[in-house]
């Protein structure tokens, strides 16, 4: 296996006594998607926010490219290349739809601490945005007040903030969640994407046992918190522990 | 020209433009069209307040945070020079050592509120400036020989200032220039990290914001840009105290101008701040002439009479708010 570029050892956190993900180590490597799947409350999506620096682990450590990043901050996370999108539509509202987007575009280059140029003067943030716009199909909503857009417009344009900000890791956290049938397509064919560029770490977490199966180069099971399962699509989705633990079937039934 | 004037931030609406069209043209000729001390005073404080109100805008409309300091920076300007003023007597010396002084102290308390309590919730940092404020206002009070205590300190200022027109269009002059500014920051890269932060600061901190940064430097620019007002108000009254800048009043009536002209659009500021100090210094006058008017009638005289002013000024705000909640500005805009 290529050098990880992002690893886990032994995270954990604990809220009061209860311990919500409980020492996963796992490391990613480059070029490859690995789904992460689970029973609602196993973990999953506080697993991504220790990751991405949401939360601050109770122990273990997170590291990126060899260097550890616990103690680092969500927007040190993100300069350093982790990049996220949430489960949860999660946007500027009462901005419009470029803005938003560049707004992730004007982060990446270094430039929010610009206090004196125009906004609107920045040519080349303006055009990168609109080619990211472009890219999940919302060319041409380009100035519409976010808060407006129909909920599968603002899951793309989710996915667009995080194209944006050209990470080396990728954390989509149920990417298609309340997507109609034909808009899926777009954004399964961008991560397709993303991962056949080779050099880019794609995390997932998804609910529709489809997606993951025809995207996912290996697949680890959360239960309880704990990592429970790792390895080939096929062979994990056929283990007794994911057959009982995810899809709530007794393993001897 | 116009357009980097206005950093590409146009009034966008025909009605807001001839309003802002008019105002400055009344500013601008306030000395010729409007004689008299007392229009002149108003369109001075008319030209103060539209720095301090927008200033404050900055950081409630833009950045959404709550601050209760605004009025201790608007007073530290004004205090910066009236002590150089009045202990170092009236020499361009004294009073730029008097404002520079104030700027200084202003950045140093903004940055310090901003980085101690700007890293946790909004409230803190409410709470916080609300505290601050309060310790400057008995200091000021209580430091008599330095500050006047509550009797505040009138000076007199180097002879070229002294002739009202002139320091009539320093006080226009240089509060345009920086009505303009503040305009060109709410539009930069950074500006729109601002609104970014106001919509969803989780989002924000997420795509690589560090959220206490910008809070902060926008709540050091928005001190900044009270501080010269508080410098330019005791320049034109040649008088500071506890009531002209430092009072909780004025706080609110900040509050009450940003809302009224619409948050986060800076235009609402000149707006806001015309209309309140216009209303507060003729809605008295024009009570008197309607109450006169409608003497012998029952009841009509006794409601208009002009002491009731304060009552009928409320009656205003309430109307604006309940119609106008995103502001004139807002509305105007639909």
């Amino acid at each position: 296996m290529a050098h990880p570029v992002l690893e886990t050892h032994g995270l954990t956190i604990r809220f009061g006594g209860h311990v919500a993900v409980n020492g996963v180590s796992c490391a990613f490597a480059p070029g490859t998607l690995t789904a992460i799947v689970g029973p609602n409350g196993a973990g999953k999506t506080t697993y991504f926010n220790l990751i991405s620096g949401q939360l601050k682990a109770s122990a273990g450590r997170v590291s990126l490219f060899g260097e550890d990043v616990t103690r680092l901050s969500a927007p040190q996370r993100t300069h350093r290349g982790i990049g996220r999108a949430f489960q949860l539509t999660n946007l500027f509202p009462r901005l419009t739809v470029l803005e938003n987007v560049r707004l992730a575009v004007q982060s990446r280059a270094g430039r929010g601490r610009d206090l004196w140029s125009m906004w609107g003067q920045h040519v080349e943030l303006i055009e990168k945005a609109e080619h990211t716009l472009h890219r999940v199909g919302m060319a041409g909503r380009r100035d519409t007040i976010v808060s407006a857009l129909p909920h599968g417009d603002q899951r793309k344009l989710e996915v667009a903030i995080l194209l944006a900000l050209e990470p080396d890791v990728f954390m989509f956290d149920e990417p298609t969640a309340g997507m109609s049938v034909d808009e899926v397509p777009v954004i399964l064919e961008l991560i397709e994407h993303i991962k056949a560029l080779g050099d880019k770490t794609v995390l997932l977490v998804e609910h529709k046992m489809d997606v993951v199966q025809s995207l996912a180069d290996r697949i680890i099971v959360l239960h309880q918190g704990e990592l429970v399962a790792d390895g080939d699509p096929a062979s994990v989705i056929a283990s007794p522990i994911v057959q009982e633990a995810y899809l709530g079937v007794a393993a001897h039934a | 020209m116009l357009f980097r004037l206005l950093s590409g931030d146009f009034p966008r609406s025909r009605a807001l433009t001839v309003v802002l069209i008019a105002i400055l043209a009344g500013l601008a000729l306030a000395p010729f069209i409007f004689p008299g001390t007392r229009s002149l005073n108003v369109a001075a404080k008319v030209a103060v307040f539209v720095l301090l109100v927008a200033s404050y805008d900055l950081l409630l409309g833009y950045t959404g945070i709550v601050s209760f300091a605004h009025t201790m920076f608007f007073g530290i300007g004004g205090y910066g020079v009236g002590i150089a003023m009045a202990k170092m007597g009236a020499s361009w010396g004294a009073l730029a050592l008097g404002i520079f002084a104030a700027l200084a102290l202003s950045l140093a308390i903004a940055l310090a509120i901003g980085l101690l309590s700007l890293r946790v919730r909004a409230i803190f940092f409410a709470m916080i400036t609300l505290a601050v404020a309060s310790f400057f206002q008995i200091l000021a009070s209580q430091m008599s020989p330095v500050t006047g205590g509550e009797d505040g300190l009138s000076f007199r200022l180097p002879e070229l200032l002294r002739e009202r027109l002139v320091a009539y269009y320093v006080v226009l002059g240089v509060a345009l220039a920086l009505f303009l500014a503040l305009l060109r920051v709410v539009n930069s890269p950074f500006g729109r990290v601002l609104l970014a932060i106001r919509e969803n600061e989780f989002r924000a901190e997420a795509i690589g914001y560090r959220l206490v940064n910008y809070r902060t430097v926008a709540n050091c620019l928005a001190a900044l840009g009270a501080t010269v007002a508080g410098v330019l108000y005791a320049i034109w009254l040649r008088y500071t105290g506890p009531d002209t800048t430092l009072s909780f009043n004025i706080m609110i009536d900040i509050l009450l101008m940003v809302v009224i002209g619409g948050m986060g659009t800076m235009y609402g500021a000149v707006l806001g701040a015309t209309l309140f100090v216009v209303a507060q210094n003729y809605l008295q006058d024009l009570m008197k002439l309607a109450s006169g008017s409608l003497e012998g009638l029952p009841l009509l005289p006794a409601l208009l009479h002009p002491d009731r002013w304060l009552l009928w000024l409320g009656v205003l705000f309430i109307l604006c708010v309940y119609y106008f909640p995103a502001g004139i500005v807002g509305r105007l805009r639909r």
